[in-house]
């Protein structure tokens, strides 16, 4: 093709773009005349010839209208769309979109609608929608008729279905259309075909439609067919809903794992029960509050760096004053283990009523970073952001502290002084230094997971109360010394936890867990992976 | 024979003390009853049931130290026996309300009419007659503590182990009856009571009366107890506590031992928590929290574990330090019993009572010292 060629082809092409645009706009200019000339009866008929025009500018329009914000100038007869603006109306022009300054009611003439209109219009402004060129707002349409399951939309679908290319949002048309079927007197075959296509679907909604299929449908073939469906339905809806609270289970697990695992290394090396252990993650909660604060106040752009920057010195902090406990006062209480756990206690009813006095006794806010908010879908599965990376979190915080304790002296020497201490210390290890680190190293960990547990629960001073006593039942169970046991422990009972909820109650899941616990221990004192050997004793 | 029993265990300071605490609750409520307002001997009723309320304290304390200090058990679910009888004490007095509530149903208290309870549940009969609420009182903080130490001390769940599992319990027992469903008046508990064996228990006669109770079942826990430590049973006991296992290859059959002391305790734990009801009027979940139960060890730790008149004196410190700066400096209190739990465990662990031999101890070593 010759340039020349070309140029003449893109000029017709360009021509008969703005000739059809062209007509087109004198086509909604009339239909939005007929719109807004004559009764209820002539605007209705207006109404399903905007829909069947496809003009996607008369979406807005018709929104307008069912709202009550459609107007006509008295002036000039222009049509309007009106939104309250004080004790006036911003006008702008229906058909352009140009702003058309103010006006008051009185200058203006309300088009009147009525219910039946209403139910027309929304029909109307739904196949409209069926049509847009934004492929969202096309497969939301097709959504809300697949809900409203309504015959009227039959033609409407059918029309889109017929242009649509995109094969995902044809499979939403097409369902929507099968609900559209079962709900008008088509014959038996098609409602079959129908149901069959329908059932696919397997979530809540088609649950609705079959349900409804089978509870109005008089011919008893189709009857059949959606109840069996809706049962079927119904046992996928389950399974999902297992997921789920599997999930849940392990998310729970996940946050039971993180506040008890530095619990599991002092009980297990030092025999010591540390009750202030709760209070170290509240440190972290709070440590978090204040590195978000400064951000807020001097750096905004580092907000979604806040809880990164917080891990570290959640760490320091919470281990730091791990470090001044044992030295400063459980270091001189070995041998004591029940003096030690009311001293601990002591310590946390300080260290709480000291936050107390600083930041105030009531819950403090601590916002997500950007990355951890929202949810996605999984299947059926409804995943939020902030709890997978929480269950990232303490799997990566479980799996480091894993190789510290085999990989490294310090863990080295952590392993020799849980398993014979007198040995150890025969052997030139230098245990008093390795209990300081040891329950440095477990209030860090707590800390650390103050910083993730501040962003599912509130920030208060009594935060660490209420872990507390979970972990320590985790750790029980799990057994001592033993920090797969701690895993597997967190993890079952965050799922028994989340299982015996729907059944029982939160709470009285919760005494549940506890009684059995209580009679757990009673069968394996040392919990699930005990330590064998002599050091039991 | 018994009064010989009862009394051998007895040395003269806790015979004196014994006759202290009964002068106490004999004084006080006559002196209230007395004297004339006006007088300066006059002792006003809310100082008689602060008085009254520290004795049953005191008697919990006791029932911790029995375990504790003479066994080596420590529980930290004592609480938990204490409000059992609390609430066996509390069905009574809401039994004894009757067609007086605010709904003025004769058969349900207010609590159930006002959560739709068409009859009293099963639980509740029997509750009209004060004999048999105590006796209530008595046996249900007994038979969980039965059942619990039947379990626990079976499988041999020692030292810390058994702590936990017994904070546990009490944690899982607050849960509980913060239900509504549990009907037992949900997180709001038992209050508004009117009167106790007909006499009202808002009349300062009736505070006397409870006040010299207390102080009279105190006196007898203690002479009680010391029987116990002062036997034959109780040199056993110590000896459990100090090396348990020498004790099981000596032929000894330690659960028993425990079971026996852990169940009387816990009795004794229940009748301080009927005592303690109608002098305050109350009784809701919250006394089962972890954190009472933790604060009555250490009443015991401050005033001297394994000694029977330590605990009395260390709830009596302690309790009152505690009305007096919870009103005084509010936000203080919590750092003074933090620090108080810390300092008696390091520095105190015979407790204020001990703290005369420890003086005592430092000189005569100083004067040993001296001449070389």
């Amino acid at each position: 093709m010759s340039p020349k060629r070309i140029l003449a082809v893109l000029l017709s092409v360009l021509a008969s773009a703005a000739l059809a645009g062209a007509a087109l706009a004198a086509d909604l200019a009339g239909l939005i005349a007929n719109l807004t000339a004559g009764g209820f009866g002539e605007r209705e008929t207006a109404i399903t010839a905007l829909a069947a025009s496809g003009e996607q500018r008369a979406a807005p329009i018709l929104e307008a209208l069912a709202s009550g914000q459609l107007y006509v100038r008295k002036s000039d007869n222009l049509v309007l769309i009106g939104k309250p603006d004080g004790n006036q109306l911003s006008l702008t022009e229906a058909i352009s979109g140009k702003t058309a300054g103010s006006g008051t009611e009185a200058e203006l003439d309300r088009v009147r609608v009525n219910n039946r209109l209403r139910g027309v219009i929304e029909a109307a402004v739904g196949s409209l929608t069926l049509m847009s060129p934004d492929a969202r707002v096309r497969r939301g349409a097709a959504e809300a008729l697949f809900k409203r399951r309504d015959a009227a939309s039959l033609a409407a679908l059918d029309v889109a279905l017929a242009a649509e290319k995109d094969p995902r949002i044809k499979r939403a048309m097409s369902e929507a259309r099968a609900a559209s079927v079962l709900a008008s007197d088509a014959p038996t075959a098609q409602k079959l075909e129908a149901i069959a296509l329908v059932r696919e679907r397997a979530d809540r909604d088609s649950l609705g439609v079959l349900d409804a299929t089978a509870n109005s449908a008089t011919d008893p073939e189709v009857k059949a067919a959606a109840a069996a469906g809706a049962n079927a339905t119904r046992q996928t809806l389950a399974a999902w809903e297992a997921a789920q609270n599997v999930w849940y289970g392990i998310s729970l697990g996940s946050v039971l794992l993180l506040a008890a695992i530095g619990l599991a290394i002092t009980f297990g090396t030092m025999g010591v029960i540390n009750m202030a252990h709760g209070e170290m993650v509240m440190l972290g909660a709070y440590t978090t509050f204040v590195v978000q604060e400064i951000i807020r106040t001097s750096a905004p752009h580092l907000f979604d760096a806040s809880l990164l920057i917080a891990l570290p010195l959640a760490f320091v902090v919470a281990g730091g004053i791990g470090i001044l406990i044992e030295r400063g006062i459980i270091r001189f209480l070995y041998g004591r283990p029940l003096d030690t756990l009311l001293a601990t206690w002591g310590l946390s009813l300080v260290l709480q009523q000291a936050v107390r006095s600083i930041f105030g006794s009531s819950n403090r806010e601590v916002g997500a970073p950007s990355w951890m908010s929202g949810a996605f879908q999984l299947g059926q599965l409804n995943i939020t952001y902030g709890r997978l990376w929480i269950v990232v979190f303490s799997l990566i915080v479980f799996v480091t502290l894993i190789l510290v304790l085999r990989k490294t002296p310090l863990g080295l020497y952590m392993r020799a002084v849980t398993q014979n201490r007198p040995m150890a210390s025969a052997m030139g290890i230098r245990t008093p230094r390795v209990d300081a680190l040891t329950f440095g190293l477990g209030s860090g960990i707590a800390g650390l997971a103050g910083v993730a547990l501040s962003q599912i629960d509130n920030v208060s001073p009594n935060l660490g109360q209420g872990y507390i006593i979970d972990s320590f039942m985790v750790v029980v169970f799990g057994g001592v010394g033993n920090l797969f046991g701690t895993l597997i422990g967190a993890l079952t009972l965050g799922v028994v936890n989340k299982f015996l909820e729907p059944y029982a109650g939160a709470v009285l899941g919760k005494i549940l867990v506890l009684v059995f616990i209580i009679l757990f221990i009673q069968r394996r004192p040392r919990g699930l992976f005990a330590l064998k050997g002599r050091s039991v004793e | 024979m018994i009064t010989r029993f009862l009394l051998q265990g007895m040395d003269r300071n806790l015979r004196l003390f014994v006759l202290l605490v009964l002068a106490i609750g004999i004084a006080l409520p006559l002196l209230n009853q007395i004297m004339p307002p006006s007088s300066p001997f006059y002792v006003p009723a809310w100082l008689l049931q602060l008085i009254g309320k520290y004795l049953s304290f005191a008697l919990l304390a006791l029932a911790v130290d029995l375990v504790w200090g003479f066994c080596g058990i420590l529980s930290l679910g004592h609480g938990a026996f204490f409000a059992l009888g609390g609430y066996c004490m509390g069905m009574y007095l809401m039994r004894q309300i009757g067609s007086r509530g605010v709904y003025g149903n004769p058969l349900l208290p207010d609590f159930m009419v006002f959560l739709n309870y068409k009859e009293l549940p099963w639980f509740w009969y029997g509750f009209d007659n004060f004999g048999f609420a105590m006796l209530m009182a008595i046996l249900v903080p007994s038979l969980l503590a039965f059942a619990l130490g039947w379990f626990a001390f079976r499988s041999r769940v020692t030292g810390v182990y058994l702590s936990i599992i017994t904070q546990a319990m009490t944690f899982a027992l607050m849960l509980a009856f913060f239900r509504n469903d549990m009907g037992l008046g949900g997180n709001n508990g038992m209050t508004d009571f009117k009167e106790i064996l007909g006499f009202s228990v808002q009349a300062d006669s009736t505070r006397a009366v409870l006040c010299f109770a207390s102080a009279f079942t105190l006196a007898l826990g203690l002479v009680v107890s010391a029987a116990i430590v002062g036997s034959r049973f109780g040199k056993a006991l110590t000896a459990v506590r100090d090396a348990e296992s020498r004790m099981r290859f000596l032929g000894y059959r330690v659960e028993g031992y425990k079971l026996f002391v852990f169940v009387f305790s816990a009795a004794m734990a229940g009748v301080a928590g009927a005592l303690y009801v109608p002098q305050v009027g109350i009784i809701n979940p919250s006394e089962f929290s972890p954190a009472n139960s933790i604060e009555a060890v250490l009443w015991v730790a401050v005033g001297g574990r394994g000694t029977l008149i330590g605990p009395v004196i260390g709830a009596f410190i302690v309790n009152f330090g505690k009305t007096w700066l919870t009103g005084a400096l509010p936000e203080f209190w919590l750092f003074a019993l933090g620090a108080l739990f810390i300092v008696v465990t390091l520095l105190l662990p015979k407790g204020v009572v001990g703290l005369w031999g420890q003086i005592k101890a430092r000189s005569q070593a100083k004067k040993a010292r001296a001449p070389a």
